[in-house]
């Protein structure tokens, strides 16, 4: 039963995962990635690890996509023009090293005898939080001032420029 | 199900984004290839973390999430700054920085 449903899972997040790469809007893009963030949440709930699905919907699914959807709704309606024989020539290179990549990928994960089950040591919030706070107390405290350096960051990179810069811009 | 599966699917959906970030010029859709790559990443970790006893992956993959949110941020910040001088997100129009 279990097997049965990570098989319909993986193949949901396969097929969005390839509907990220194919589909010709950004936005269908961002739906595509959506539901591929929710199968992982899933597959975390399958994995014994459900503090980590939660903070998958609220931070990926809640969060990351509806930023990348906005952006995509400001700005993503460029085209992808470019000229058909280097389109192909690109085209056939991603497709071969993506091939190569996964044989390589595949083979190092197939060959390799995983060791016996370990004990599962559960994922539920409190043990997670006890865990981050005894062990990793300093990562976490860094993670706080890189979000802070991040909000901060993005601020000042999506304010409007200056009157003046505008101006020289204009100028030169 | 066998960790080794997880680890399969993983290398499936981290090939699929790399494949899409060679393909795609759209510079959105490349983005979020490099987001779909690292939460490949990340399904592994939790699979090694349930094979091994062990929650330090599933702590490495809630600091990830959080460094992951953070660099959505900037990132889309950049690009947004970016369509201040040009209005494309092509990524072989975006070299502002090439010399």
């Amino acid at each position: 039963m279990s097997n049965l449903f990570f098989l319909l899972i993986g193949a949901i997040s396969l097929a969005a995962a390839l509907g990220v790469v194919l589909s010709r809007q950004p936005v269908h893009s961002a739906l595509f990635l959506l539901a591929n963030f929710a199968s992982l949440a899933v597959l975390y709930v399958l994995l014994d690890a459900q503090f980590l699905a939660a903070a998958q919907v609220i931070i990926y699914a809640g969060g990351i996509v509806i930023l990348i959807l906005f952006v995509v709704m400001l700005i993503g309606h460029g085209s992808e023009a470019q000229p058909a024989g280097q389109r192909r020539v690109a085209r056939v290179t991603s497709v071969l090293l993506g091939l190569i990549l996964l044989i390589g990928l595949a083979a190092q994960v197939l060959t390799r005898q995983p060791a016996a089950e370990g004990i599962a040591s559960g994922g539920s919030p409190s043990d997670i939080g006890a865990h981050l706070f005894t062990h990793h107390l300093l990562p976490f405290e860094l993670v706080a001032i890189l979000l802070l350096v991040a909000l901060i960051g993005a601020l000042v990179m999506g304010r409007k420029l200056k009157p003046n810069l505008t101006a020289e811009e204009g100028e030169s | 199900m066998d960790t080794t599966w997880y680890l399969v699917l993983s290398a499936c959906i981290f090939t699929v984004g790399a494949a899409g970030v060679l393909l795609r010029r759209n510079a959105l859709i490349i983005f979020m290839c490099v987001e779909m790559m690292l939460n490949s990443v990340n399904l592994t970790l939790v699979a090694f973390s349930r094979q091994w006893g062990n929650l330090d992956g599933q702590t490495f993959v809630f600091i990830i999430m959080a460094v992951a949110a953070a660099e959505v941020a900037i990132g889309l910040a950049v690009l947004i700054a970016h369509t201040h001088h040009n209005p494309s997100v092509n990524i072989d129009e975006i070299n502002l920085l090439k010399w």
